[in-house]
């Protein structure tokens, strides 16, 4: 007997957990854990079926703070737990929450074979650019010249910018979002949720106490329309309050120069339409800072096999070949003499 | 004992070492005499011994590679003290080899190899074939270069591979000398080069050119042709096994009888890497094979594996297991089951990857950061791995904890016949997820075990989540209050303790309960303890053997064991760590004796530290 029961229509609401949250009060931490809420609450997945794993930072106290199954682990090291929690159990929904410190730093190493390897999950990169948890060091993604407690004088190191790394990595989805715009969000996520393979998407996210308005120069309200450029699949590349300005290949030159729509007679038809599967262009749009405008929404989608579903072709293959696998028979495989009674 | 063949002189146990440059397969001529010896009904022990470069320049000292096989009609229990034979296939071989060759014992050299520059690699100022320089031993020089090259001359191979054919030459014309059959290597040999038919009749003709060698041959001094009557073995069936081979079986058994699916994550690592090797070879089997991208990776993905509801494991030796150590650290914060594989080897940091050694009992046993107690086992020799390998996985799996399976760069390599295991006869011991939600949290213990209910992602109402933060005894959540801090400190340590409850007691493998002085062994020292004791108590002296396969926690009852003896005595491939512990939990006045030149103890060497304590 088959009885269909709707399954229950679960809300935002019913993916906090019963912990108190003790982010700093202000953090952008906050606004993304309503957008990742939302997001889940929208796409349905049971709770019973969703794991957050995370490594340590501000941002890895984020599992303790949904209602799913959660694994808060060592620096660093998350990527490497979900691929194994992926390996046991590849119907598992995985999203791994990570920050600048212990992605691109600690980490890094983890992140490279992850997005290499295209193990299926979310992985979201809270990009602050400071270590927060440990007081307010710079980080790998702090810019040059970052007064820090570890560097009075500032630092002098040139910043790796994560995007650029993921997709020097081979990751096959690449997004960026921006915590307070919490319009976008859930729908960037979605389609990183929808997306088969490791899907990488880096969200600036403003330290309040550390590194307070580090991205405003983009972020503002009273900026962001036009030092942010929002992509779709398919559109052209226009931006700005007026929606009349524009990204093309600037002629007779490999890089991207900014437009003014009438301005020259340039046209609609002049600017760039994007392509989400096109990795050259994806590495433009990642590298492009102000005056520039910043690129958000999904950059590079571009799916390909699994880590997890090959190994799967794999196992099946060796199982239709020798469907009973007998150790008995493994140790008896070679030479095998029998000693009597004597 | 059968009567002799005839020409033949019976052999009650006989120690053949094969040298030569390690391009020259002796590993592989090694294998094949094992396997023809074990077919004739010996008993064996065989110890590989080759260098850490993969293809070492040509006749250097340092490029040679050795295999010793010790055979007997009676029981064998190490590889040989001193070999009776050294086959030297160079000049290297014959100086790296000669000093350990018992004083009239037969070196059979390959003269051809005995160029002017290769005696100039090897160190020699004269051929020492020539200077009776070598007066003491027997020699028989013979130029297996040449002789090979004849033999397979009708095969139109190239001089390179005419000359790889060396090794079956020789192993031809030992087999004649030992009375071994030639079949299983023909068979091998056939199946191995089914692609280049010509490759496995060059190899065949080899063979038996040695073999033929030995029989019209002028023999020197008064070597003769030997047989090595069958040794009085248990009866069933038999093949031969490494620790590695044990170990995977072990593990794929332990798992099928807690019914629970296999993770295993590594890193490849000289000793330890050929268990990632055949376990990949064995994915027909409810089991996924990992190669991480580091040591860490490899014991987080383990991890993650067992939070999932697998049981995750991981292997390496020395140097990656510290890598591994703040993972360690999670798993017994996180009270997941995880099993730890550590092949030992020779020193600090890189060390000497391809020698043995004991160095790491205090590194698994204490080695990280905070209160951090775990489960460690030891492998004693190559067949004892599969029974560790299922114990291991019991433990891990009833107790929700870390075990380190501590085996070493001989047990791993090394080859002895291992009487096949009935599967059948095997104790089950399912692993129980939690399912019902009522009343859950994570860290709910049974109060037998202490052990916590493992709740697998994917049950419904189950969610929960853990980390390495310390957790409330009574919700699981987290938890900074001190006295929760201290409670679940005092958990973890009598949950470990505990186990010494559900293991065997503590036997003794020869002797007394009590006595004079007892030899306190774990891992591969137990070959030559063994014998060792077995020759002492022949003289009559007083002497036990206990070896430990629960490093931690100890059996419960060898303290008041211990205590009964007048002295004990602890050998160890190292400075001393077994000892430590062992003074620490009993306050006993142990002694040790301690090795750490990167071979196994000799058998004379234990015997000499025993009269010597027995004296004093």
């Amino acid at each position: 007997m088959n009885i269909a029961t709707a399954p229950e229509k679960l809300t935002a609401k019913d993916f906090a957990s019963d912990q108190e949250v003790r982010w700093c009060p202000g953090c952008g931490d906050y606004a993304i854990l309503k957008g990742v809420t939302k997001t889940l609450a929208d796409i349905g997945t049971p709770r019973h079926k969703t794991v957050f794993v995370s490594g340590i930072g501000c941002a890895a106290r984020f599992p303790y703070y949904v209602s799913t199954y959660g694994f808060h682990t060592i620096h660093g090291r998350a990527p490497a737990v979900a691929t194994g929690i992926k390996l046991a159990n590849p119907e598992l929904d995985i999203w791994v929450v990570s920050g600048d410190g212990d992605a691109m730093s600690i980490g890094g190493n983890h992140l490279l074979h992850l997005l290499r390897r295209n193990v299926d999950l979310q992985f979201l990169l809270f990009n602050n650019e400071i270590y927060g948890l440990t007081k307010g060091q710079y980080s790998p993604t702090s810019r040059v010249g970052t007064r820090s407690p570890s560097t009075p004088m500032g630092s002098v190191e040139q910043p790796v910018s994560a995007c650029r790394f993921a997709l020097g990595a081979g990751a096959r989805f690449v997004a960026r979002a921006v915590d307070t715009q919490q319009k976008q969000m859930p729908g960037i996520l979605m389609r990183a949720h929808a997306h088969k393979g490791t899907s990488f998407v880096e969200i600036f996210q403003n330290c309040i106490v550390y590194n307070d308005g580090a991205f405003d120069k983009f972020t503002d309200r009273s900026v962001t329309e036009d030092a942010q450029i929002e992509v779709r699949h398919g559109e052209p590349l226009v931006f700005g309050k007026e929606r009349d300005k524009g990204l093309r290949v600037k002629p007779g030159a490999l890089h991207l120069e900014m437009v003014k729509l009438g301005e020259n007679g340039v046209t609609e038809d002049d600017l760039l339409v994007h392509d989400e599967t096109n990795r050259i262009l994806a590495e433009m749009l990642v590298g492009m800072e102000p005056p520039m405008p910043v690129a958000v929404g999904v950059i590079y989608c571009n799916p390909g096999p699994t880590y997890e579903g090959k190994m799967a072709d794999q196992t099946a293959a060796i199982r239709s070949k020798s469907p009973a696998a007998d150790l008995t028979e493994v140790m008896h495989r070679g030479d095998v003499w029998t000693v009597e009674k004597h | 004992m059968e009567g002799s063949i005839a020409g033949r002189e019976n052999l009650d146990a006989v120690v053949v070492r094969f040298a030569g440059d390690s391009g020259d397969g002796l590993q592989l001529t090694g294998s094949h005499f094992t396997l023809a010896t074990a077919l004739a009904g010996n008993d064996l022990a065989t110890f590989p011994d080759f260098p850490a470069e993969i293809r070492a320049p040509a006749g250097t000292t340092y490029g040679v590679s050795a295999f010793q096989i010790n055979f007997g009609a009676r029981e064998i229990r190490t590889a040989g003290d001193q070999p009776d034979v050294l086959v030297a296939l160079n000049p290297a071989a014959l100086i790296t080899n000669i000093g350990n060759l018992r004083l009239g014992g037969l070196v059979i050299a390959d003269s051809g190899a005995f160029s002017d520059r290769n005696l100039k690699k090897a160190g020699y100022e004269a051929n020492p074939l020539e200077d009776h320089s070598l007066d003491a031993y027997q020699v028989w020089p013979i130029d297996v270069s040449k002789l090979t090259l004849e033999a397979v001359k009708e095969f139109g191979l190239t001089q390179k591979e005419a000359l790889r054919c060396k090794n079956m030459w020789t192993l031809g014309l030992v087999y004649w000398l030992y009375n071994r059959e030639r079949d299983a290597s023909v068979k091998w040999l056939k199946t191995k080069f089914a692609k280049r038919p010509e490759i496995a009749e060059a190899n065949i003709a080899a063979l038996n050119a040695g073999h033929a060698f030995g029989e019209t041959a002028e023999l020197p001094g008064d070597v003769h042709a030997y047989a090595v009557p069958e040794a009085e073995i248990a009866p069933g069936e038999y093949r031969t096994v490494t620790g590695t081979d044990a170990l995977a079986w072990g593990l794929v058994a332990g798992t099928q009888l807690a019914d629970i699916k296999l993770v295993f994550c590594s890193y490849p690592i000289t000793p330890a890497s050929s268990l990632l090797h055949i376990l990949a070879g064995l994915r027909q089997f409810d089991l996924t094979t990992f190669q991480a991208e580091d040591e860490i990776a490899a014991a987080c993905a383990a991890i993650g594996a067992s939070y999932a509801g697998s049981l995750g494991i991981t292997s390496s030796s020395g140097p990656g297991v510290a890598l591994k150590t703040e993972a360690i650290g999670l798993a017994i914060s996180t009270e997941l089951p995880l099993i730890v594989v550590d092949a030992q080897r020779a020193g600090p940091s890189t060390g000497l990857p391809t020698k043995t050694e004991q160095s790491d009992l205090l590194q698994a046993v204490w080695g990280r950061n905070g209160d951090s107690p775990l489960v460690v086992l030891a492998a004693s020799a190559p067949g004892d791995c599969f029974e560790v390998g299922i114990e291991a996985v019991r433990l891990a799996t009833k107790y929700m904890t870390p075990v380190i399976v501590l085996t070493d760069g001989y047990i791993v390599n090394a080859a002895e016949p291992w009487l096949l295991p009935d599967l059948e006869t095997l104790e089950p011991f399912p692993v129980h997820h939690r399912e019902d939600a009522e009343g859950f949290h994570p860290y709910l213990r049974d109060p037998e075990t202490l052990a916590r209910n493992w709740a697998k992602p994917g049950t419904p109402g189950l969610e929960h989540r853990i980390g390495g933060i310390e957790k409330d005894y009574d919700s699981g959540h987290i938890s900074y209050d001190p006295a929760n801090h201290q409670r679940m400190t005092d958990v973890r340590a009598a949950k470990i303790r505990g186990i010494a409850q559900d293991i065997p007691e503590q036997t003794v493998d020869q002797g007394n309960e009590g006595g004079k002085l007892a030899l306190v062994g774990w891992g591969s020292t137990y070959g030559p303890i063994s014998r060792a004791v077995v020759n002492l108590r022949a003289e009559g002296l007083d002497v036990s053997h206990i070896h430990l396969r629960h490093i931690w926690p100890m059996p419960r009852n060898l303290g008041e064991l211990l205590a009964g003896y007048d002295q004990v005595l602890v050998p160890e491939m190292n400075t001393g760590q077994l000892i430590q512990v062992l003074r620490a939990e009993y306050l006993i006045p142990a002694e040790g004796l301690n090795k750490v030149n990167g071979l196994p103890f000799k058998i004379a060497e234990i015997e000499q530290a025993v009269r010597g304590q027995l004296e004093s």
